[in-house]
């Protein structure tokens, strides 16, 4: 603090520096996304006739375009379902695992944790040719639950919880256990109230992960009935030319959920991103 | 009395695991296994997929590995992966680093550009993709970017570099979050006692901050370069069918081609597998240099 005091006639113009350096990263990291906020209120005419800071007028029509004849009300339902159901699921097959990894002795213990972790390992890309198969054979073509069954567990969000588990003091869980406390209510009453914000994080990563889901549902969805909102939007863009600014207010409508969501939840995001990474 | 104790535990720890293993046994081993099985046989011994698969069972041995691996198609599509990992992952760590310092200081205001900073977490590869097609996409672009004539996205040279460039915008929100983190870790006293022994801002970052970060670097090359391996909407999106000559087909894309376009499992499983070892390598090259890491730091 003595050494920035000393140069203190320097320090308004060093503030003005840094904020010019703020606005300038954020305007260059904002800008497609406002250029596609502007172009979603024009008119394909508009667009064609060059990029405005202000939009020339404000057509909310190509967001009922988008909405209607762009299938956007289905797929963002199909999406919505899916999301939830997916991270529902995660949430609970991961707290289940990784209360038996933090808290309870068995066989093989070591063996299938190692399982768990090499499932990491293994990108999905490398699984798909059978997968698809497997899931034609059950005749899961364009249904929601051949989108939502293959994610319902997550070796990540397992080993996230078991870490925080392992967080709970032993003195809660003898002391719970002397005043007669199964394994289930331990769990309902004191581990998932104290470890609230881990989950809330591995939830949050669950859903924006499910949310943005491609290469899969490309896979098993051939018709806008069951399709996500992310391969809906790949359909949109590859319309024509007088459907430009429909694209845009689509691709404003995939994204802004999440945005919005983010807003909300930036803390418990920025937990879960960054949960590996001091550790690491 | 105690042993019934313990089998009723474990018991439980089993039920607790039997639905992850469940998902894990069905869609990940299972597929995993099968995919490595595939190319041992020739391919014109088996008809139909999954449950319905049938095969004469002619042994090949390592005839198909060989021949795919050595082939122009898997090495083309390796170098082109491993090019478009140099491109986004140092750019995005330099990126993600840079908006972590101009945004660690105390500034009135600072949490709104770090708000935005971390935003494009929010758009997923499709959306990404999609923005970049809609304003400099060959057909419907509102400024049709073209080099020596060419839009730039059939540009044999040049799409690469633009695919990189998308995916590095969409992905600079997760770098910052990831660089703050590490950077909010440092203690502040170590960098002010450095400033009151006369280091100024430059000397701060080159001797103690960026040493001091090196964990945090490491995890974030590492992550995104598997990220960056596994690319694959992105390049649907913006060169769908692997652009012009190949030149952006990423070995994670090649699968897709070979296995659902081209409908060649054989070679779709051979890319799947070459996919698979470069990811190992990068999580064991992370895990070996992570303990290494700890003792420099």
């Amino acid at each position: 603090m003595s050494a920035e005091s000393s140069n203190a006639p320097t320090r308004p113009a060093r503030a003005a520096i840094r904020y010019v350096a703020l606005v300038a990263l954020a305007v260059t990291i904002l800008f497609p996304v406002y250029a596609t906020l502007v172009n979603s209120v024009s008119t394909p005419v508009d667009v064609s006739r060059g990029f405005r800071l202000w939009p020339r007028s404000f057509e909310w029509d190509n967001y009922s375009r988008a909405w209607n004849d762009g299938r956007f009300s289905d797929y963002i339902v199909n999406t919505i379902i899916v999301t939830v159901a997916i991270t529902a699921g995660q949430v609970v097959t991961a707290i289940a695992a990784a209360y038996a990894f933090a808290f309870l002795q068995f066989p093989l213990k070591r063996t299938l944790f190692v399982l768990f972790l090499v499932t990491l390992m293994i990108p999905g890309e490398v699984t798909i040719l059978y997968n698809v198969a497997t899931i034609t054979d059950w005749g899961g073509k364009n249904q929601y639950w051949a989108l939502v069954v293959p994610f319902l567990a997550s070796g990540f969000g397992a080993f996230l919880l078991r870490q925080s588990f392992l967080q709970v003091p032993s003195e809660l869980r003898e002391a719970a256990f002397l005043d007669g406390y199964g394994h289930l209510r331990f769990l309902t009453r004191i581990v998932v109230p104290l470890t609230r914000p881990a989950i809330a994080a591995m939830g949050l990563f669950a859903f924006l992960g499910a949310w943005n889901q491609y290469l899969w549902p490309l896979l098993v969805t051939t018709n806008d009935s069951h399709r996500t909102v992310q391969v809906g939007l790949k359909q949109l863009a590859a319309g024509s030319v007088d459907q430009i600014t429909v694209t845009f207010a689509g691709t404003v409508l995939a994204f802004m959920p999440i945005a919005l969501l983010l807003v909300v939840f930036s803390k418990q995001l920025v937990r879960g991103l960054a949960a590996g990474a001091v550790k690491g | 009395m105690k042993r019934g104790r313990k089998r009723r535990e474990a018991m439980l720890a089993y039920a607790l695991l039997l639905p992850s293993f469940g998902v894990f046994g069905v869609f990940v081993f299972y597929p995993f296994v099968k995919n490595i099985e595939i190319p041992f046989y020739r391919r014109s011994s088996c008809t139909g997929l999954g449950v319905r698969r049938r095969c004469d069972r002619t042994w090949a041995g390592f005839d198909q590995w060989r021949d795919i691996l050595g082939g122009d198609d898997f090495r083309h599509s390796l170098w082109v992966t491993l090019k478009f990992t140099l491109m986004t992952v140092p750019a995005g760590i330099a990126l993600g680093l840079l908006l972590a310092v101009v945004a660690h200081q105390r500034l009135r205001g600072v949490t709104i550009f770090r708000t935005i900073f971390s935003s494009t977490v929010a758009t997923s590869a499709a959306v990404a993709s999609v923005i970049f097609v809609s304003l400099f996409g060959p057909q419907t672009g509102v400024w049709k970017w073209t080099i020596e004539g060419t839009p730039i996205l059939q540009h044999p040279t040049w799409a690469l570099p633009a695919v990189a460039a998308v995916a590095t915008w969409q992905s600079i929100g997760l770098a910052f979050i990831v660089m703050s983190a590490g950077l909010q870790a440092i203690p502040d006293d170590l960098l002010e006692a450095a400033s009151v022994d006369g280091a100024g801002s430059g000397r701060r970052l080159l001797r103690i901050t960026l040493p001091l970060m090196t964990p945090t670097l490491f995890f974030a090359f590492v992550v995104g370069s598997i990220g960056a391996f596994k690319t694959f909407a992105e390049i649907d999106i913006l060169t769908p069918g692997g652009g012009t000559r190949d030149s952006t087909n990423v070995l994670a894309y090649a699968v897709f081609q070979e296995g659902f376009v081209s409908q060649d499992q054989v070679r779709a499983a051979v890319f799947a597998v070459g996919l698979f070892v470069c990811v190992l390598l990068l999580t064991l090259a992370q895990l070996r240099l992570e303990r290494r890491v700890k003792y420099v730091g």
